[in-house]
Formats: structure tokens, C-alpha cells, sequence
């Protein structure tokens, strides 16, 4: 199953790779990884999406609490939580297709932040299941280059 | 007060209260050196390899309990240190290593004698510093020995660029507390998990207590020989937990796993209950976990959350300091009314009338096992044994009984040949007043020789007993049950004259050739109080260590000498190392 862990870690250099290192060497799987400062600016917020069975997450918590560095796990997935990702991709526009990719952005309410007579360069925050659904909305041909940031989240509570 | 870096590294070790520092100079660390010249509280000895430094500092540390403390140069120095740090760090062994590193200003360059030194060892540390200010060393000095010696311990290295410890700044002596948000060891012992764990305890028919590193390392040997006699179960223990109970005592089944008594690995396989006392449920402990002990409820008593669930799964887990832990369970225990056990004891020692670690032995040829009873014999079963790595190993661990905790010192979990005489020179360094016999093979004892130097020059003597049967002899026996007795490079041809070797190197050197000679030999060695001797005797080469369970095999499927002389495996067993 898929599971959102967020890691708050002290934030010096290194921390990451710890991190990074912890993952290869025990064989977890890491689907996407995001890691910035936080308003502390001597913590960071590192989030995860790893895909295990309830042992492999339990154990993938266990050793994170283990790291030196790492001052608090908090598995989302088992909580009330909002999940986001931010999607820059680049589509190719011309008069023939113009109005159906606009339609499509205005559908997922995504935003042009660049444009060219034949290009489009859009962005997208959301859940990755939209952004996934609004990849696959468009001919192969039209994606032209995709950015995702892996998924951030936070606790409702 | 204004001092250099490499100065105040010092009095913070000074401050630490350590008394040795096992290590090997180079470049980046100069200034430490000269820094340590002026000190006159901190011996330090100086090794013939890093690998040698970090053994002997783990050694020393497995024997006094303190953390140990290596020192070595940037670079090789450093990438010959890793060996001995990921040795300590599988054996949750308390050290602080210090590594030089290039000067700041030239760190990732590629300058001369550098490598990634916190890379390198991040996943065999605990925790790992880089220090490129010296306003920043006391307080990592202060944050390795309390993340070393606290908690699940380990070692943990410091990195110093050469600049922070030519540096001088204003130093304000060394921190006396510490306070680490992300780091915090202490553990209040759930009542409720006891209560749990009484219950389970509580309705027991065949219950087994079993102990591991963690009563050792732990400082828990007198709970769990309260917990073992008050409740009289059995107990069984790990070849890392060999000491914490005394195996002498009735209430012991001996070792379990790979090459356990058939007794303790009969009942951990009958068992309805299993109390795991600072064991990890190694492979080499559990065999096959489709077959591993199918009947038992396991309580799992741990300082390290993520040991437990990480093999197998148990049903209450009790973590915290071991010894508190145990001390609950005690109490716990105090007023409640245990089952009768009498059919449980029956049957273990129905068990042990098969007598698993009979041996035949051979006219006109020494056995190896018959070398470790002597030698328990000459020492009174009362000194200190270090091992290198393979059958010599498992020998030791076999033939001779350990009343005491901190007296049996091996590489359990990375399983380092070389290991056993730097770790030996430690050792006795920490308890001078103790015997110290290295048990080693022709194999491993060639991993560290250089040492024999070293032990000269710092008048350590320890006995050498070498295990000489020619061959590799656990990669030998592998291959003679698994490979078709296709012996594919166990052979060492062309061994050194070992006494001449330790004569060379200012010790003596005795060889024995023939079993009625093995008993004096020992008892003249041992006479030699300070003098190191190294007893070069030659053993049959052909000899296998028994009992055995196959690698794919359960508990109960144990093979015994004289009775299974070949073992097989299945395709799944091969897999396994």
C-alpha cells in the first residue's frame, strides 16, 4: 500500500543523505521524495512516498526514528491528511488543438505560467492521482516535457 | 583560555575520562598527535594497521563496558579503520572513532588522502560527524560519546579537517550536559506491556528464556539470572549473549541456532513461550522463519524498537533498557503463581541425553574440540577468549562454558576474520589482571599478524591459541555438504613456521603436534604471565562442527556428529549465507 511519511529532521548538511542512504541499504522503495526548511529554519520537512506491506512501513518508521538526525515520523496515510504536488509540464499547441488543451486546463482548473506560439507551460497542484489523470488527458505527442515534485503533505489536525 | 583545535580534542577526551586510544598517525592528524605528546593521563598505543586500532578498541570496550576510542589518519587510514567500525557497529559495540580529514578549503578536491569519510561509514555508524571548526569540536566530542554509550549502542565517528585542529579559539572547557531534541535514549518501561507479558508468562507449559547481546552489552546479567531462578524456566543463549548466564548452571541448555546444543533449539521449536532478552532473531539463530518455533507466543525485550517485527513477528514486545525491563518482569512476577513445569524439564532432558556435543575422537590426532576443553581446563574456565572467525569460532563457543558476562568476545554479527588478536590486545589492556587466550585458525590469524608487534611493544601477553587444520575450514565443510566436496580455494598451502613467527616478533612459540603434548603445552604457556605465546597446534583437518542445522532447515531438523556426517540443503538453504 502506498503511504505518505513526513519526517521532520534537523536541518545540516547531510541529513538528506542519511536518509536517502537508509532507503538503498535496506532495500525500502521510495516513490517520491521532497525535503525543504520549515519555518524553524533548523528543522527540515522531508516527505516520503514509499509503497510496502504494514511490516515494511512499520519497519521504514522504525529506522527513520533511529537516524540520529530525525526528530519526529508521522505516517499521513494513517491519519486525516492534505497531500499535494506540483506539476510543470510543457505542452505543444497549435491552431488545430489550441481550444480542446484549453478546455482540458480550464477542466483541472490548471494555470498557462508561459506561453509560445507553440508551446504552453502549465502548472498544476494536486492530489497525484489528478495530476496523473491530467497527464493522460492529453495525446502522447502533446506532452512535451513533465516536472513533478513528489508529493508534500500535512496532518489535518 | 585560547587553545588549538587538536588541543581541545584532547581535553575533551581527558574530560571523557579516556585512559587508551588505540591508533595509527598520519597528515591530517599531526596536530592531534602532538596534542596527545603533551598529555600524560591518555596512553595511547600505537597499532600496525587501522583495522587493527578499531579491533582493539572494540575489544577493550567489550570487556571493560567503557566506549573505546580509535584514532586514525584521513583516507587509507580512514577506509582501513571501516572493517573494524562496521564489526562494532553489527555488535552494537559503544566507540568513538576520530578520522583526520583534508583541510576544509581543499574538501572535495580530490587533495591527497581524501575520501568521503562520512559517507563512507554513514551506513555502518551510528551517527557520523564532520568538524571543519574548531569551535565545533567539543561539543561533536560531547554528542559522539553520549549517542555511543547511551541507548542501543554503537560507534560513531568524527571527522576532523586538518585546519580545525590547527585553529585556536577560545575554548570554554568541556560541555558537561547535553541536550539533543532528535536523540533521546531514555525509555520509561511500559507497565502495560509487562502486564502483557506476565500473562502470556503466566499460563506457560513450555516456556524458554532467550538471551542475546543486548543482556551483555546491557549490564543485565544479574536480572536475568534473578528472572531465570525465580521463575525456573530454561534459558538458552546466542553465541553474542554467551557469559550473561552462567552455562554451567543446571537451568542452561547452551547455545542455540546453526550450530546450537540439540536441546535448546528442540525447545525453542516446542516452546509455547518464548521470552527474547536482548536478541535480534538472527538468521543464524532462527534458520528458516517458515519453520521457526511455529507454537510459541514471543515476548520481545528490546532497547531498539525497529529490532522487533524486523525478522518475525511476536506478540508482545517490551522495549527499554534490558535490565530495567527484566527488573519489571521480576517484580511482576513476585506474586504470581507459575505453572508446573516438571513435563517441560522432562522432555529437555530427554533431549539432552542425546549429548549433541559428543565427538569421536582419533588415535593419533588432535581434535579441536578437545583443544578448547583443555584449554578450559588450564584456565579454570575463568579467562577472558577472544576468537577470530570460522570453526575455531564455534569451538570456542561450544567447548567452553562462560559463567561470566564480558569474558566471551567475538564478531557475531559482521563475522570479521582478524578480528580475534588486536581484540585480544584490548582486552587485556582493560583487565590486565585476567588471562587472555586469542582462539584462532590458520586462516584468520594471517587477517592481523602484524599486531603480534604491537603487543610487544605495549607488553599485553595473551596466549595464541591457534587452530592450525590447514584449510579454511568453515568454507572447508561448506563445501564438502553442499558443493560435492569440490574445494574450491579452502586450501592454504604454504603456511608460515608460526613459532619461528612469534619468536621474530619477540614472543615465544610453541608447536604441538601431538594430543599428550597439548596439556603441558597449554599449562607452560599460561605459566608465562608476561610473555604473549603463541600455541601453534595442528589439528584434524578434516574435522566438521557439530551439531548442525542446515541452512533452510527448522529447528528440529538438527543434524549430530557420528550420526549425520554429510548435510544437504535445498535450493532455498543455498540461498542463504
Amino acid at each position: 500500500m502506498r503511504h505518505i511519511i513526513s519526517v521532520q529532521l534537523e536541518n545540516e548538511s547531510g541529513a538528506l543523505s542519511r536518509v536517502a542512504g537508509l532507503f538503498s541499504a535496506r532495500g525500502f522503495n521510495i516513490e517520491s521524495l521532497t525535503v525543504a526548511t520549515t519555518n524553524d529554519p533548523t528543522l527540515s520537512r522531508m516527505t516520503i512516498v514509499s509503497v510496502g506491506d504494514d511490516n515494511i512501513i512499520e519497519q521504514i518508521v522504525k529506522q527513520l526514528n533511529k537516524l540520529i538526525d530525525v526528530v519526529k515520523v508521522t505516517d499521513l496515510t494513517a491519519t486525516e491528511h492534505i497531500e499535494r504536488e506540483l506539476l510543470l509540464v510543457k505542452l505543444a499547441v497549435n491552431a488545430d488543438s489550441q481550444s480542446k488543451i484549453e478546455s482540458q486546463l480550464d477542466l483541472y482548473d490548471a494555470k498557462i505560467i508561459d506561453a509560445s506560439e507553440e508551446v504552453y507551460t502549465v502548472e498544476l497542484a494536486g492530489k497525484s492521482q489528478k495530476i496523473n489523470d491530467f497527464i493522460n488527458a492529453f495525446n502522447a505527442d502533446e506532452v512535451l516535457e513533465v516536472s513533478r515534485t513528489g508529493v508534500t503533505g500535512v496532518c489535518q489536525k | 583560555m585560547k587553545l588549538n583545535g587538536a588541543q581541545i580534542l584532547v581535553d575533551c577526551l581527558k574530560s571523557e575520562g579516556v585512559k587508551h586510544i588505540f591508533g595509527y598517525p598520519g597528515g591530517a592528524v599531526l596536530h592531534i598527535y602532538d596534542a596527545l605528546n603533551a598529555c600524560t593521563v591518555i596512553d595511547h598505543i600505537l597499532v600496525r594497521h587501522e583495522q587493527g586500532a578499531v579491533h582493539a578498541a572494540d575489544g577493550y570496550a567489550r570487556v571493560s563496558g567503557k566506549c573505546g576510542v580509535s584514532l586514525v589518519t584521513s583516507g587509507p587510514g580512514l577506509t582501513n579503520a571501516v572493517t573494524g567500525i562496521a564489526t562494532a557497529y553489527s555488535d552494537s559495540i559503544p566507540m568513538v572513532v576520530i578520522s583526520g580529514q583534508v583541510p576544509s578549503a581543499v574538501i572535495g578536491s580530490d587533495a591527497f588522502q581524501e575520501v568521503d569519510a562520512v559517507g563512507i561509514t554513514r551506513s555502518c555508524v551510528k551517527h557520523n560527524f564532520l568538524v571543519k571548526s574548531a569551535d565545533d569540536i567539543a561539543e561533536a566530542v560531547k554528542k559522539a560519546f553520549y549517542i555511543a554509550t547511551t541507548g542501543r549502542p554503537g560507534p560513531v565517528l568524527i571527522d576532523i579537517t586538518k585546519d580545525a585542529t590547527i585553529a585556536e579559539v577560545e575554548y570554554e572547557g568541556y560541555p558537561e550536559t547535553i541536550e539533543m531534541r532528535s536523540y533521546q535514549p531514555e525509555v520509561k518501561v511500559s507497565a502495560e506491556q509487562v502486564a502483557k507479558a506476565i500473562a502470556i508468562i503466566e499460563t506457560a507449559k513450555k516456556p524458554i528464556i532467550y538471551s542475546g547481546g543486548g543482556s551483555v552489552i546491557g549490564n543485565a546479567s544479574q536480572a536475568l539470572i534473578t528472572l531465570t531462578r525465580n521463575t525456573g524456566f530454561p534459558i538458552t543463549q546466542t553465541l553474542m549473549g554467551l557469559g550473561a548466564y552462567p552455562a554451567t548452571d543446571k537451568q542452561s541448555l547452551g547455545m542455540l541456532g546453526m550450530h546450537g546444543t540439540y536441546e535448546s533449539n528442540n525447545a525453542m521449536h516446542d516452546s509455547d513461550c518464548i521470552i527474547a532478552v536482548g536478541a535480534r532473531f538472527d538468521d543464524r539463530i532462527t534458520g528458516n522463519l517458515e519453520k521457526f518455533c511455529p507454537y510459541a507466543k514471543i515476548i520481545h525485550i528490546d532497547i531498539d524498537p525497529s529490532s522487533v517485527g524486523k525478522v518475525v513477528g511476536v506478540d508482545v514486545s517490551i522495549i527499554g533498557q534490558v535490565n530495567e525491563v527484566l527488573n519489571a518482569l521480576i517484580r511482576g512476577l513476585e506474586t504470581k503463581k507459575l505453572p508446573n513445569i516438571d513435563a517441560w524439564w522432562k522432555q529437555i532432558n530427554d533431549w539432552r541425553l542425546v549429548d549433541s556435543m559428543a565427538y569421536k575422537t582419533k588415535q593419533g590426532v588432535i581434535k579441536p574440540q578437545t583443544v578448547i576443553e583443555t584449554l578450559y581446563e588450564v584456565t579454570n574456565g575463568d579467562a577472558i577468549v577472544t576468537s577470530d572467525v570460522g570453526q575455531h569460532q564455534m569451538w570456542a563457543a561450544q567447548y567452553y562454558p562462560f559463567d561470566k558476562p564480558r569474558r566471551w568476545i567475538n564478531s557475531g554479527g559482521l563475522g570479521t576474520m582478524g578480528f580475534g588478536l588486536p581484540a585480544a590486545m584490548g582486552a587485556k589492556l582493560a583487565d590486565p589482571d585476567l588471562d587472555v587466550a586469542c582462539v584462532t585458525g590458520d586462516g584468520s590469524i594471517q587477517m592481523m599478524l602484524q599486531e603480534l608487534s604491537t603487543m610487544l611493544q605495549y607488553h599485553t601477553p595473551v596466549k595464541i591459541i591457534n587452530i592450525n587444520n590447514g584449510y579454511l575450514g568453515m568454507v572447508r565443510q561448506w563445501q564438502e555438504f553442499f558443493y560435492d566436496k569440490r574445494y574450491s580455494m579452502s586450501y592454504m598451502d604454504a603456511l608460515p613456521d608460526f613459532v619461528k613467527l612469534a619468536e621474530s616478533y619477540g614472543h615465544i612459540g610453541i608447536r604441538v603436534e601431538k594430543e599428550e603434548d597439548l596439556k603441558p603445552a597449554l599449562i607452560e604457556a599460561f605459566k608465562q604471565k608476561d610473555r604473549t605465546v603463541f600455541i601453534d597446534i595442528v589439528t584434524d583437518p578434516t574435522e566438521n562442527v557439530f551439531p548442525m542445522i542446515p541452512s533452510g532447515a527448522g529447528h528440529h531438523e538438527m543434524l549430530l556428529a557420528g550420526r549425520d556426517d554429510m548435510a544437504s540443503t535445498n535450493d532455498s538453504g543455498l540461498n542463504l549465507v
